[in-house]
């Protein structure tokens, strides 16, 4: 009978919780599509933003998503102008030094796309001499600096910018995300572009995978995120979001 | 702050100082070039030259210079036909491209600043010059213009100084000038405040010495001053 109480009691308390609605403010970039961008009537969109958006229906939360220039993201969290950060930012040692990470979302491998016709290969001696176009402050700017010091590497605000510059043909090739690249493939005058060689996926630069950032010792929320990613995995939900925008899974391992 | 952030960075940063002095210097340069025609054309009494020279100012001096670089960088390079042009041997280095903005929006101001000189000389001394007969040629060259460029001076000094400024621009097409190290480097550290205030402070030092620079030549151009 007490037991019973005590249950009855905990889960009042627990849907009165529930109940009390969360306000969080989450950070996204909006210029990295499909995982975030600013459709044509300046909505947030993008796998991130669905995400984002299943979590917050998961945790019961009211949500704002506000759009960040990327290289003061990290930076805007810090000074508190929002919660949350779900950027498609991968997780490093680095950035975990500055912020708190919730458990990987999604992990993809860093590509090299260069002109179809292009004999280029992602290798030490086939990028070296070669004008290699990336965004400013990623892992794969690190990544070419690291392993590629042959590359004469042009950085980029945004991988927009950085596409353009392939079009135009200033650049021998881009390394971005392998999911970035192959949504900028599908798209008019993708065609002309291709994938060379395999993908890198050494840890080391593509980190575990993209992770939630929030501020460190904000304990609290990155558990309540972490129980919300595990839910929507179970439940199908990140299955779906997945499916809509990939024909293969980037759900990490 | 820590100071230990800002001074591992002062190598990276300094290195990058070549190139925005290069681009300030470069298009100070083709900008006066530019400036002083337009400035005449904007004084002709041809409607022609006027209406071109006024159409370039509206144009360079109404719009930002972030827009007018994104177009020449970004913009021209999507038409095939710049592409198989000529032009693209130099369209194609972002180091041009930044240069052709910078300075067709000086040029675009210091026409202003030079028209500015030209119209503060009486016109009774031109009228004089003409009646002792000077071609309007030499009246411009020995009684116009040194007064001209004498009362541009200050205000041309400040341009000077908006440019390297200005210059700081020049990193959103990929130039790794004194901003785009410093933007690259507060990316890297996640510490913004230490290089951008070392950045800021390399900045000051710059500007410092141009200021101290125009200073000199406006005192050695003021006729009022007593020579010793």
């Amino acid at each position: 009978m007490i037991r019973n109480l005590y249950a009855a009691a905990a889960l009042a308390l627990l849907s009165a919780q529930g109940a009390y609605a969360l306000d969080i403010r989450i950070a996204t970039e909006g210029a990295y599509p499909p995982f975030n961008l600013v459709d044509a009537n300046g909505q947030l969109k993008g796998f991130d933003v669905d995400i984002a958006n299943a979590l917050c229906a998961e945790m019961q939360a009211n949500c704002t998503i506000v759009a960040q220039a990327w290289d003061g993201i990290i930076p805007g969290l810090k000074a508190g102008k929002y919660d949350a950060i779900i950027a498609s930012m991968s997780i490093t040692d680095e950035r975990k030094e500055a912020v708190d990470f919730t458990a990987p979302y999604y992990a993809a491998g860093a590509a090299l796309v260069a002109p179809t016709q292009s004999d280029i290969t992602f290798t030490l001696e086939g990028l070296s001499g070669k004008t290699i176009g990336v965004q400013r402050a990623t892992t794969y700017a690190a990544l070419l600096k690291d392993e590629f010091p042959g590359a004469n590497v042009m950085t980029y605000d945004t991988v927009d910018n950085q596409n353009l510059d392939l079009k135009a043909g200033r650049l021998d090739g881009v390394v971005a995300q392998q999911v970035v690249m192959y949504d900028w493939l599908q798209q008019e005058g993708g065609d002309a572009f291709a994938f060379k060689g395999d993908p890198v996926i050494d840890p080391q630069y593509i980190g575990t995978g993209a992770g939630i950032a929030v501020n460190k010792g904000n304990t609290e929320l990155l558990a309540a995120f972490d129980a919300a990613l595990a839910a929507i995995k179970a439940n199908g939900t990140y299955a779906r979001i997945n499916a809509s925008y990939f024909p293969f899974s980037i759900a990490p391992q | 702050m820590n100071t230990s952030v800002m001074i591992a960075a002062l190598p990276e940063l300094l290195g990058a100082v070549l190139l925005t002095l290069k681009l300030v210097a470069l298009a100070l340069l083709v900008g006066v070039v530019l400036a002083l025609p337009t400035a005449l054309a904007r004084l002709s009494h041809i409607l022609a030259l006027r209406w071109a020279a006024t159409a370039y100012v509206f144009f360079f001096r109404g719009t930002p210079l972030l827009v007018q670089i994104f177009l020449i960088y970004y913009g021209l390079s999507q038409f095939d036909a710049v592409r198989t042009s000529i032009a693209w041997v130099v369209l194609k280095e972002p180091f041009w491209c930044a240069l052709i903005a910078l300075a067709l929006n000086t040029g675009a101001y210091t026409a202003e600043v030079f028209r500015g000189g030209i119209l503060s000389v009486p016109h009774n001394q031109i009228e004089a010059a003409r009646a002792i007969g000077m071609s309007p040629v030499t009246a411009f060259r020995r009684v116009i213009w040194p007064q001209a460029i004498r009362q541009a001076l200050p205000a041309y000094g400040n341009e000077i100084i908006l440019m390297v400024k200005a210059s700081s621009l020049a990193s959103t097409v990929t130039l790794m000038d004194i901003t785009g190290v410093a933007r690259t480097l507060a990316s890297d550290t996640y510490m913004p405040i230490e290089i951008y205030t070392t950045a800021a402070l390399i900045y000051l030092c710059l500007t410092y010495a141009m200021a101290q620079v125009i200073h000199l030549f406006e005192r050695r151009m003021d006729v009022t001053r007593v020579r010793t």
